[in-house]
């Protein structure tokens, strides 16, 4: 098979695009890849697009689906958008922001593997939903020590504490969404 | 400002004023991906989410987002005839995908074209600060606040464990991509970069050549940008990128003194070589007017090159690419009337500076 873009070399790289729900094959050589990643500046969708269906097949080897077995799990789908694991094996882009949720079960170990061991993320909070967030997080620290306190029967701090979380939680229902 | 400003000219303004280490480093950039929580991202969309996220966005970003940055200019992929499209993207303002593959794709530009942001790309938004030479603090500094005055309309989707949601889980948690274009010559011409870039992958970074690949990048042209977007802060991936980037400036800096010190002819003879080229060849390929704007603009960094000024060379090498040269001919050229019109190009900008370098000397 030659390159779809040059139309020179023998495509050595084979995706599939979902479009509309249209299933579209692309056939492209490495060198054709390469450019076409590299015209966006800071992004290679090519590359790191293999890599991640690098990972993707690495679980789920993909040569021909319909001579594998199908398990369940690769049959459940997204109750939002549709997505099945299978098509998010073959695409390697998840279709609403409901599918994390639908698949997070898989999710972790292909994070983990792509952002260097990490599931978490630690970095900016969205300033009307990550305030709520905020005091939500603040709310389960003070939740954990409360339970401390009464253990070691500090029950006037353990007051102090439950206070706290009500003012708090207060304040996230009046402001919050 | 219209359309046609940001087609006609191939430097964007951003580009004329140099920036910190404008010797090596030839710009930053900070991307970062955010998507709506009410709506399916626009991979799986069928046109009409799209559309309907298009329009939403056409009366809520309708005003300038404050000042300084001014009113952005919406552009609609649909509007556009193929050559703009092309041209957009030779200037690094949308990326292929947005020409490409989006449904209802468009662009919010700002007259600087300092900010772009991408509508209905893989990610509903894709909002991308660049700035010349190394300032990756400044164009974070901008990311934020376009962020901020984006999610003061909308409803992002954010999850309080896997961050921003993204398309692709490649992007997820901060959904930042920093990265910094280097111009690193000397240290492809003493093969140092081989073994330099394995050390930079190791801590989570990518290298690639600008227009090409590996270290046979078009153009000595690298670019290196974090990996990682999830369990780290933003100010911990660019303080992180930073720190590479300095290291690598120190290298190639030292390596031209290394190459100046010890083959200085050799090294002049490779330059000037090059610009003979520049000003006189009459068909010239990408792949040599790269080599040889490089060439050049190694020997202007390093001071064996006076009287033409570096950002010609950014000009020129976007300038010659597809989607400018038809733009210039005003018709569609095949590749053997693009090479001849590159040369053409090349030489007339040439000599065009040097006339006004020469008027600027006789009026002191
Ligand atoms: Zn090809
Ligand atoms: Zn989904």
């Amino acid at each position: 098979m030659t390159c779809q873009e040059c139309g020179e070399r023998p495509a050595t790289l084979h995706f599939t695009k979902i479009v509309n729900g249209q299933k579209t094959e692309f056939h492209i050589c490495e060198i054709c890849a390469k450019e076409k990643g590299e015209l966006e500046p800071g992004t290679n969708h090519f590359s790191i697009h293999n890599l991640l269906s690098g990972l993707l097949n690495f679980e789920t080897p993909i040569n021909d689906s319909s001579t594998h077995p199908i398990y369940n799990r690769e049959r459940q789908s997204c109750p939002k958008c549709g997505l099945t694991y299978q098509q998010f094996t073959q695409i390697g882009r998840f279709g609403c922001s409901e599918c994390y949720k639908t698949f997070s079960e898989k999710l972790d170990p292909i994070l983990k593997k792509v952002h260097g061991g990490n599931t978490v993320h630690s970095g900016k909070l969205p300033k009307r939903a990550g305030a709520a967030i905020e005091i939500e997080r603040k709310v389960q620290n003070l939740r954990t020590k409360m339970q401390e306190y009464i253990q070691q029967e500090e029950f006037e701090k353990a007051a102090e504490t439950r206070d706290l979380i009500r003012s708090l939680e207060h304040k996230a229902s009046e402001g919050g969404e | 400002m219209s359309l046609q400003r940001f087609i006609s000219e191939a430097v964007s303004p951003w580009m004329k004023d140099e920036g910190p280490d404008s010797d090596i480093v030839m710009s930053s950039r900070i991307r970062f991906a955010r998507n709506l929580r009410n709506y399916v991202f626009p991979v799986l969309s069928n046109g009409k989410q799209n559309l309907e996220v298009l329009e939403s966005i056409k009366t809520k970003f309708n005003e300038a987002p404050n000042e300084e940055v001014g009113r952005l200019e919406l552009i609609e992929m649909e509007d556009l005839k193929p050559t703009q499209k092309r041209v957009l993207v030779e200037k690094h303002l949308v990326s292929p995908n947005l020409v490409e593959q989006s449904k209802n794709g468009a662009v919010l530009l700002s007259e600087n074209e300092t900010i772009s942001i991408m509508i209905n790309e893989e990610d509903h938004f894709r909002i991308q600060c660049l700035e010349a030479g190394l300032r990756l603090k400044e164009a974070l500094n901008l990311a934020n606040s376009l962020d901020d005055w984006i999610e003061s309309k909308v409803d992002y989707a954010f999850d309080k464990r896997k961050g921003y949601l993204t398309s692709c889980p490649t992007n997820v948690g901060t959904g930042m991509r920093a990265s910094v274009m280097m111009h690193l010559p000397a240290l492809v011409l003493t093969q140092q970069l081989n073994h330099i870039i394995p050390a930079i992958n190791q801590l989570g970074l990518v290298v690639r050549g600008s227009y090409g690949e590996g270290s046979e990048a078009q153009g000595n042209i690298f670019q290196i940008s974090n990996q990682i977007t999830l369990g780290k802060s933003e100010t911990d991936i660019i303080e992180d990128l930073q720190g590479v980037v300095m290291q690598v400036i120190e290298k190639e800096r030292s390596a031209r003194r290394k190459l100046l010190d010890n083959s200085r002819i050799e090294l002049e003879d490779r330059i000037y070589r090059s610009l003979g080229i520049l000003e006189n060849s009459r068909i010239i390929q990408s792949k040599e007017a790269a080599k040889c704007l490089s060439n050049v603009r190694l020997g202007i960094d390093i001071g064996l090159v006076a009287g033409i000024t570096k950002s010609i060379l950014n000009e020129l090498v976007i300038l010659t690419q597809p989607g400018f040269l038809q733009q210039y001919a005003g018709a569609s050229l095949n590749p053997a009337e693009r090479d001849i019109k590159r040369a053409t190009l090349i030489r007339e900008r040439l000599e065009l500076e040097k006339q006004l370098k020469k008027s600027e000397g006789d009026e002191r």
